[in-house]
């Protein structure tokens, strides 16, 4: 197929005319006939019984037309998990029920104990204010470590030790603890990967309404996957039936992960609406999305890379406590196991490795996958370590990192990397994002300036991070067989209208990711037709026909590649309209720039008068059916792997240990290209949240289990003065096994950034004769501060 | 983020503003930059709130007999844009900078500040260092105090509350006179996590005040002492430094625990010694 030159191509967002302009269209702007507002009683302690919910003076106030307490629910199923996780023995992990609403023991602060529903919203939030909870206070543990110790609290009373599951991935332990025992070297890191809050800037929201004359159900959802909602919805929660049930998820503003997940709230709005017998909305306070949205990270971990005497690595051991918080959510299994520890091989040959994995229920807020989930921490662990390792045994951290590559290989004419943990790479060149990271941050030079201001008493460090990611989730059979509860593919509806304008309904979802501008260049370049000839339509059960949704970076390469087969299928048949049209045969017909031409001749017909045919059939072929219009679905057959180098420069002040981010290098690799201001901005979106990891964000529970800074008085979001301008280059390996040859870039600038930040900080204290192995992230300058003067 | 009902009434003198007060449950609402929130959290209810954002006197920026008077409700900007603050009372400028954003330096004002009074606020620590008077006004009649004597707690002023904040007076600085003010935020709220405020006039006598220390802002006397008369260079400033903080009871939390705050004080009064000595 050759292109009319719209992929690769910069062009601006065609969704922004509407963002800009305050045009967006999210769950809270649409309001319902007869609709109603729901508020929530959450809880207040972390661990409690709940003796008494009194709601019979609520039940008076002005407006209030329903209550409805976790007693009202028993029958009702909880919200299922997507992903099951075996033990070490076999056994198949501890999912306890995660309830609409409380009846027995609330198990972290604001769990959801009644939902109060009135007229306004106001009404409701007074009505809720009235409910009377009595409860009895229960010891409660917030720490992974600590809560798998015997005789620590029980956050579910049938899961002995906190212990959803045990989890092991690599080679035998006995195999790597003897590699480790003949290291020449080894470098050893017990750290903490904070927990963070996803902090979308719209707040989740829903509205849900039932109509009995037809007895469906629609779902309006802030939802990165509506059919995925639907179908846990229906088939897991409320046992209603599927095709009576519509989910959309308009405009949604920003997920990061947090808005994969099946909420609690969507299903009780849902059961409430039929119940009621009128639409129910409730969206989101700031506060609650502290408490609720479902946090990301919270590993603690005791690492051991060891090395052979040339600074080969020879094994890597990690022992991980992964927080899940009270509840598994849908995709919390996963995430510190097939998304953590299949990634310990990163870009090195390490030929033994052994990942151990305990997933811990805490008095706290659920823990899933956010922009990363998984690969962040797995990343951390290993540049952290090697960095560490450069130091500890002198040896230039990069240089470290050239003697342990995999050497590059296309996937195509060399085949794709088997690594330790499960996982086969497709294409990579690990060394050429290095080289070109160093070159671009004059690497002798900042080397040099270093020294420089270590002589005139100032701390300057520069900190390294190659890192790789497996994105483009993922081929349905694999993810199967790793205990994944769907398929992970993507479909893809391309319609041509009968005047060659194209319609693309995909099963992928848009909240800040830009497909309506992506996609469409795809689409158009293929059709060889004009970008706003092309409409992407997303995020309505009712009018796409399937779809697994946005996350793990697989829009493009498991979206995008569905839309691409459905155009084959489109240029395939158009082929055979054309060679009617122009009385040749079929296999003579060449599709290009939007034209169906007769090979070695000037006939041709454009793809418009095509599609009037398909549509207009009076001069057809007599076997053909009329329409042009085709659906896909498509399943991936790896992996995608995307790569980079990033590099930081940092200086910290010596009386007040403050960091400040002189440079950010980011060399990333993310395959082809379509849109290279999108990927630049997906990137630069990515970086800012690891560096924000590093540097300024972090969940903080205290011993009673209340979440001390769940506001922006005392969580700190990175704002655009925390940063100097990025310095970005790129690479191309192209994916060997998608037809778009795209990797993905949405969680590239996460996954990378927060190692090197922290590399650097670390290399700056060493550059003074600190020797500290590790500073707690994030690193405020109190902390860093304490680094200089205890060590 | 839903306050609870309250009644809303937008005034255009301080003597309606005085009369609406009567009411216990009523509450002064200037810039709303500290008060809305807290109604949305619930964790403020007044029954009704008198909006004095219509006083234009309440706004004036003027000199009147060898003092720059500021009405309560000047905002931030409108202070730190006024060519008489850049003139005689630079600490102003360059502290209202500090402020919040744009839009918070728009909205909030000088008197609300004040009377919110909370323990990380800017103003107080610059009022302090300025020897600015405070003038309030209740249907009794009106008083003027010392900011010295106004800050008595976290979150408590002399204010009464059937009295307003009408005007801020601040001697005009003589010539030569040079202050600063120094501050270390706190990186999500970007409030003072420590900061001081300096002003030091050419007979050598030195105005220190601190904020985001201790549950309010203070006029540090001990290293005032240390510091007043004495040239400034390295000893005597560090003399001073040494000599901060005495008996002060500093704040703890999560971004400062209390040796690292107290560390940051001291920095950070340093710095301003050494600037306005430069
Ligand atoms: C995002 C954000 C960032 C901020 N950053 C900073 C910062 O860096 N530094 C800082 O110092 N502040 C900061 N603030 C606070 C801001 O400066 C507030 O505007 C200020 O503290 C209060 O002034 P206001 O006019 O908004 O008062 P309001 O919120 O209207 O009132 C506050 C209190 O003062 C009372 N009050 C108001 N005016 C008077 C008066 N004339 N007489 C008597 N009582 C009165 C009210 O009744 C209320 O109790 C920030 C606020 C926000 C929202």
């Amino acid at each position: 197929m050759s292109t009319n030159g719209l992929i690769g191509r910069a062009i601006k967002r065609v969704e922004d005319k509407r963002f800009l302009t305050g045009h967006g269209n999210y769950t809270d702007d649409i309001v319902l006939p007869k609709q109603t507002y729901a508020s929530f009683v959450r809880s207040q302690y972390a661990h409690a019984r709940l003796l008494n919910v009194d709601t019979s003076a609520a039940k008076e106030m002005p407006g209030v037309v329903a209550i409805y307490t976790g007693t009202d629910l028993v029958d009702v199923n909880g919200v299922p998990c997507g992903w099951q996780v075996n033990f070490k023995n076999g056994d198949t992990m501890k999912e306890p029920k995660h309830p609409l609403l409380v009846a027995d023991k609330v198990r972290h602060v604001g769990d959801a104990i009644a939902i109060v529903i009135a007229e306004t919203i106001e009404q409701a939030t007074d009505a809720a204010e009235a409910v009377m909870v009595e409860y009895e206070e229960l010891p409660c543990v917030v720490d992974a470590a600590k809560a798998v110790q015997s005789g620590a609290p029980l956050v579910h009373d049938d899961v002995p030790n906190n212990k959803s599951f045990d989890w092991v991935l690599g080679n035998p332990i006995e195999e790597v603890n003897e590699a480790m025992r003949k290291a020449a070297h080894v470098s050893t890191l017990e750290f903490v990967n904070q927990r963070l809050v996803p902090n979308a800037i719209e707040p989740r929201s829903y509205n849900s309404s039932y109509d009995p004359a037809t007895e469906k159900y629609t779902l309006y959802t802030s939802s990165q996957n509506p059919h995925l909602i639907r179908l846990l919805m229906c088939a897991f929660v409320l046992g209603i039936p599927e095709h009576k049930v519509r989910v959309v998820s308009p405009d949604v503003g920003g997920g990061f992960g947090s808005k994969i997940f099946h909420y609690t709230e969507e299903a009780l709005l849902t059961w409430c609406s039929k119940k009621i017998g009128r639409p129910v909305k409730w969206t989101s306070e700031r506060s609650e999305s502290f408490l609720l949205d479902a946090h990301g990270r919270d590993h603690i971990t005791k690492a051991d890379m060891g090395f052979d005497a040339n600074g080969k690595i020879v094994a890597l051991r990690v022992k991980t406590y992964a927080n899940l918080g009270a509840y598994l959510s849908t995709f919390s299994s996963c995430v510190p196991t097939y998304l953590h520890g299949t990634l310990m091989q990163g870009l090195y040959t390490t030929p033994k490795i052994n990942v151990d994995v305990t997933g811990v229920f805490t008095n706290t807020t659920p823990v899933d996958a956010y922009r990363g989930a998984g690969r962040p921490e797995a990343t951390y662990l290993l540049e952290r370590l090697i960095d560490l390792a450069a130091l500890e045994m002198n040896i230039d951290p990069a240089d470290l990192r050239f003697r342990n590559f995999i050497p590059p290989f296309d996937g195509v004419n060399q085949p794709g990397y088997q690594t330790q943990v499960a996982l086969q790479y497709d294409s990579g060149n690990y060394e050429g994002v290095l080289k070109k990271g160093l070159e671009m941050v004059n690497y002798a030079e900042v080397r040099r300036e270093q020294q420089e201001a270590a002589h005139n008493g100032k701390l300057v460090g520069i900190g390294f991070s190659t890192y790789i990611e497996a994105c483009g989730i993922a081929p349905s059979a694999i993810v199967g067989s790793l205990g994944c509860r769907a398929g992970l593919f993507e479909s893809a509806h391309v319609r041509v209208q009968p005047t060659g304008k194209v319609s693309v309904y995909t099963g992928s979802h848009s909240h800040g990711q830009g497909h309506e501008t992506t996609f469409a260049q795809v689409v158009a370049d293929k059709l060889g037709i004009n970008l706003n000839d092309v409409e992407i339509i997303h995020g309505d059960s009712e009018a796409v026909a399937f779809g697994m949704g946005t996350y793990g970076s697989r829009s493009l390469s498991v979206g995008g590649s569905a839309i691409i087969k459905s155009i084959e299928k489109i240029i395939e048949k158009g082929k055979k309209i054309a060679a009617h049209k122009l009385e040749a045969s079929a296999d003579d017909i060449e599709f290009s720039s939007g034209k169906f031409t007769v090979k070695g001749t000037d006939k041709s017909i454009g793809f418009g008068e095509v599609a009037l045919t398909a549509y207009v059939p009076h001069v057809y072929p007599k076997d053909l059916e009329p329409g042009l219009d085709f659906s896909s679905f498509y399943d991936p057959a790896n992996f995608t792997y995307p790569f980079g180098c990033h590099i930081a420069v940092v200086e910290v002040d010596k009386e007040t240990g403050k960091v400040s981010l002189k440079r950010f290098i980011a060399v990333d690799d993310v395959g082809n290209v379509i849109n290279p201001m999108i990927v630049e901005g997906q990137i630069h979106g990515g970086l800012v949240q690891g560096i924000g990891q590093a540097l300024f964000e972090g969940a903080e529970y205290d011993e009673n289990g209340q979440l001390t800074n769940a506001s922006y008085m005392d969580y700190c979001m990175p704002r655009a003065d925390d940063f100097p301008m990025f310095e970005m280059g790129s690479q191309v390996t192209p994916c060997p096994h998608n037809p778009l040859g795209v990797k993905g870039a949405g969680e590239a600038g996460t996954i990378g950034a927060a190692p090197a930040i922290v590399n650097a900080v670390i290399d700056a204290l060493w550059s003074g004769g600190h020797k500290v192995k590790d500073i707690r992230m994030p690193l405020t300058s109190e902390r860093v501060w304490h680094a200089m003067v205890d060590a | 983020m839903i306050p609870a009902a309250f009644e809303y009434e937008k005034v255009k003198t301080v003597d309606e503003a005085l009369a609406a007060l009567s009411d216990s449950d009523t509450k002064i609402l200037a810039g709303g930059h500290s008060l809305i929130p807290a109604m949305k959290l619930r964790l403020n209810r007044p029954a009704k709130l008198v909006d004095i954002g219509g006083i234009t006197a309440l706004k004036d920026i003027k000199e009147q007999d060898g003092e720059i008077v500021i009405g309560a409700a000047a905002t931030h900007a409108d202070i730190m844009y006024h060519n008489l603050i850049k003139k005689h009372l630079p600490l102003f400028a360059e502290g209202a900078a500090t402020i919040g954003d744009l839009q918070v330096r728009n909205h909030g004002t000088i008197g609300g500040s004040l009377a919110h009074a909370d323990p990380a606020a800017d103003w107080p620590a610059m009022v302090l260092a300025a020897d600015a008077v405070i003038e309030l006004k209740s249907s009794n009649g009106r008083r003027r105090i010392p900011a010295t004597e106004f800050f008595t707690g976290l979150f408590s002023t002399a204010l009464q509350p059937n009295e307003i904040i009408t005007e801020i007076r601040i001697p005009v600085p003589p010539d030569g006179t040079k202050s600063t003010y120094q501050k270390f935020v706190q990186p999500a709220s970007r409030f003072a996590l420590a900061a001081c405020a300096v002003m030091r006039f050419t007979d050598g006598r030195t105005n220190i005040a601190f904020t985001g220390v201790a549950e309010n802002a203070f006029r540090d006397g001990g290293a005032e002492q240390a510091i007043a008369g004495k040239a400034l260079d390295d000893a005597s400033i560090k003399a001073a430094v040494n000599a901060a903080l005495q008996g002060v009871s500093v704040l703890g939390d999560h971004y400062a625990s209390v040796p690292y705050r107290m560390h940051l004080a001291k920095v950070y009064l340093k710095k301003a010694l050494h600037k306005v000595g430069a």
